[in-house]
């Protein structure tokens, strides 16, 4: 049995005994946390934070981090990290989510966390699906686009249009918040992104909020080649990736 | 700043919604969560009055998931948190609550019923019970303590704190819009004063060191992948549960031996119930009341020793018989007749009661 | 049951009928009397009858409501139809005499029924800002569950704030808790 260690550089926050992940092959939650994970350990925060995850696969990320972490329920991982963050204002709050969580079940907390200017991080995963329930329509859901519970394509005049997060919050959020639409097809602007949302929240200035455009190919169906099109290519022209609100106003 | 906000004891004359405010200074909690609804309201605004005095914070949340969900989240930290509810905003309160009770996460809550279904009214209930005791999609792991005045509000909001620490079980104080909104003479002090020891707390997260060098790290969840693993989980919750529940059983019995007629009342209720079977006692009948205090756990023996000299039971409450659900359950197995006496969403006055019991007493009423 | 005096007092919102029980149970609690006052409340912040159950005693208050009262006051035509429920033989009844159109609903069952004219006495020889602390008065008279003195020193901390800037308001309400009384004995309490 091969047992030499070709393994990539594992962040050093990330647990190694919970490796490797649960994740689907080509899931984009793997690379999100990975981004985290150096983030975490350039900052060197490790004792510091606390990272919330909400259900959903992002559920499956509560042993994935040697941090203290919390699996709460499907929308209520922002409350519970504002809960925290307002109880002991010293640690460093991660709400890890996906887009059901964040845009529809749990959308009212992440509406009132942003206009409140909550001192947390939130971090969304958008795949466009429900993943973890078997692949029906989300907030996030591309017109046209099938999945179990729009087998004909997401019709706009009877399903709605795909939810915008990043614009709304921006919309909303106040001087001192940071928000920002990321991809895993660009890791380095992502990490780039989730570094300059825990900065803010260390600095106290506000809210951050930070988008990651993620794949499924489980769920969407899709070969290696289809997976990373649809979410280099096709998800931006709906989701356009860069900064809306920095702390100042210079979004990149 | 910084000191006591009670020296010594004293009595005072306010609402229930103030004198819960004021024991859980009293007892030290640091941060509240709540979110607006009546018969509650109160316990907010005297709390974020009083509250900045002794550097207590307050955060006004969304809704009562959120407020649920925050108070979580302020106990992870090792705080005494706490939030209060009624009505529709318990009905969302058991969705947090129902994560507590997974992850014996020590946290107070404080019900002021209102009439339901629905919206209901704004004024009284005791159709909170079943919520209170057993919402949420799980087993009813928690202490629910029904209070009868403002004494019991204040002597028992301390007390929840310690039980929900000691014990790590959400600990609810269940109480009622009469309560919260009447005022009344309580004798309000500080816990030390009296040799009550406040219950150490810890945070869950955030301790010192760092994760899995010098620590492991706290992975807290809620979630299992496979039947038999919540199983184990649930099964020692249950063990334990079960096993202090002796130690967490309160009631108060009065005249049960031997007697024609025992009333069974919780609550405010338990007032009029006291005054009814106190006056027909001293005209020489044989009749007795017992009121549990604790109504998860429920004090099961103790009723059933009461019940076993006595000849037929009435229960009384303002609901449709959800104490009375309770009760029976209980007694299961025992042969005696429960009459009721059931008002659901109404006060219910000790004249009411006397004449039910004296009817029962006289063999009138089948 | 129980040496216990029970009061309800009913009135439209901005009559003041909370803020005499408030007086009335700081007096009690004045004497050190116990004391037990719950405030009807609805879903309305504003408008609808306001009722204030108040039981005094030498013992802790056992239920917070009560079916009948030992004294019942109305002070306009929907709150006489509102506490209609709360009188009982041994209730002595007292409303408003310039309440109109209730004659129908005056209750046949109370051991008395007293219309005093507290509102044109207020507005004609005092003034109409001290109505409900005349209405006080006349509770007091009805049930002496309070000694006048004590009910002085009540008004004096509920109101001392006003009466600095406004000396004259002082003597006012305590005329009016003596014009209150004084209305009440002239009917003949039974």
């Amino acid at each position: 049995m091969e047992t030499k260690e070709i393994l990539p550089k594992m962040p050093k926050s990330w647990n190694p005994a919970s490796k490797p992940h649960k994740f689907c092959p080509g899931c984009g939650h793997g690379l999100v946390l990975k981004a985290l994970g150096q983030v975490i350990d350039e900052l060197n925060i490790q004792d510091r934070v606390v990272f919330g995850c909400d259900i959903g696969c992002s559920l499956l990320s509560w042993d994935f981090f040697n941090v203290d972490t919390v699996q709460t329920h499907h929308g209520r991982t922002t409350p519970v990290m504002v809960g925290i963050k307002r109880a002991n204002p010293d640690l460093i709050t991660i709400a890890y989510m996906g887009d059901g969580g964040g845009y529809a079940i749990g959308s009212q907390h992440l509406v009132n966390a942003a206009n409140r200017n909550d001192i947390i991080t939130a971090i969304l995963v958008n795949n466009t699906v429900y993943a973890m329930t078997g692949g029906q329509m989300a907030p996030t859901t591309m017109p046209g686009q099938k999945t179990e519970t729009t087998p004909y394509g997401r019709d706009i005049k009877e399903a709605g249009y795909p939810m915008l997060g990043p614009e709304m919050v921006a919309a909303i959020a106040h001087e001192g918040a940071y928000v920002a639409r990321g991809s895993i097809a660009k890791f380095r602007q992502l990490k780039t992104f989730i570094k300059k949302a825990i900065e803010n929240q260390m600095a106290g200035r506000g809210f951050s909020f930070i988008e990651a455009l993620s794949t499924c190919p489980t769920n969407w169906r899709t070969n290696a080649e289809k997976t990373w099109d649809f979410v280099e290519n096709i998800m931006p022209k709906y989701f356009p990736i860069g900064e809306y609100k920095v702390p100042g106003g210079k979004e990149e | 700043m910084g000191s006591k906000p009670i020296e010594g004891e004293r009595k005072v004359f306010m609402t229930g919604n103030e004198a819960v405010a004021w024991a859980a200074l009293a007892a030290g909690a640091d941060i509240m969560y709540g979110y607006p609804i009546t018969p509650q309201n109160e316990i907010m605004q005297y709390w974020t009055r009083l509250g900045p005095k002794y550097d207590k914070k307050f955060l006004q949340t969304e809704d009562e998931l959120s407020a649920g969900f925050t108070t979580i989240g302020g106990v992870l930290t090792g705080k005494r948190a706490f939030t209060a509810t009624a009505g529709p905003g318990n009905v969302l309160m058991q969705e947090p609550m129902s994560m507590a009770e997974a992850m014996r996460i020590p946290t107070v809550v404080v019900i002021q019923q209102r009439g339901g279904p629905s919206t209901g009214t704004v004024i009284y209930s005791q159709q909170e019970v079943t919520l209170t005791c057993f919402g949420g999609n799980g087993e009813g792991l928690r202490v629910v303590y029904s209070t009868s005045s403002h004494q019991d509000l204040f002597d028992y909001t301390i007390k929840a704190f310690n039980t929900a620490w000691k014990y790590r079980f959400p600990t609810f104080v269940l109480s009622d819009g009469y309560q919260a909104k009447m005022r009344e003479s309580v004798v309000i002090y500080d816990p030390e004063a009296r040799g009550i020891q406040m219950v150490p707390t810890e945070p869950y997260v955030g301790k010192a060191g760092t994760p899995g060098k010098d620590r492991p790290a706290a992975h807290l969840r809620n979630t299992y992948n496979i039947e038999e693993e919540l199983l184990e989980v649930l099964s020692k919750d249950i063990e334990e549960y079960e096993r202090v529940a002796p130690e967490i059983i309160e009631y108060d019995a009065y005249n049960t031996e031997n007697t024609d007629l025992l009333v069974i009342a919780h609550g405010v209720v338990f007032r009029s119930a006291a005054m009814a079977v106190k006056e027909l006692a001293s005209q020489g009948n044989k009749i007795g009341y017992f009121r549990p205090i604790t109504l998860r756990p429920f004090p099961k023996e103790q009723l059933r020793q009461a019940t076993q000299q006595a000849k037929q039971l009435l229960v009384v409450e303002s609901a449709y018989g959800q104490l009375l659900k309770i009760v029976k359950d209980n007694l299961y197995g025992l042969n005696i007749p429960i009459k009721t006496l059931l008002r659901p969403g109404v006060g219910i006055t000790p004249e009411e009661i006397a004449e039910k019991a004296k009817a029962l007493l006289a063999g009138k009423e089948a | 049951m129980g040496q216990v005096v029970k009061i309800a007092l009913a009135g439209e919102g901005g009559q003041g009928v909370q803020s005499v029980a408030q007086i009335l149970t700081e007096a009690a609690a004045l004497e050190g009397k116990e004391i037990l006052y719950i405030p009807n409340f609805g879903v309305e912040q504003r408008g609808g009858v306001s009722i204030a159950f108040v039981q005094i005693g030498d013992e802790k208050i056992g239920a917070p409501k009560f079916k009948t009262g030992d004294i019942v006051i109305a002070l306009s035509d929907r709150a006489v139809r509102r506490v209609k429920m709360h009188i009982g033989p041994e209730t002595i009844f007292v409303y408003d005499a310039s309440i109109e159109g209730v004659e129908e609903d005056l209750p046949a069952n109370a051991k008395q029924v007293l219309a005093i004219p507290a509102l044109e006495t207020a507005n004609k020889e005092l003034d109409p800002r001290v109505f409900n602390v005349l209405i006080m008065g006349a509770v007091i008279g009805a049930t002496r569950v309070v000694t006048i003195e004590k009910a002085k020193e009540a008004i004096e901390k509920k109101l001392g704030y006003k009466f600095e800037k406004d000396p004259e308001l002082r003597e006012l309400n305590f005329k009016a808790i003596e014009k209150g009384i004084e209305l009440v004995e002239r009917m003949g309490v039974a």
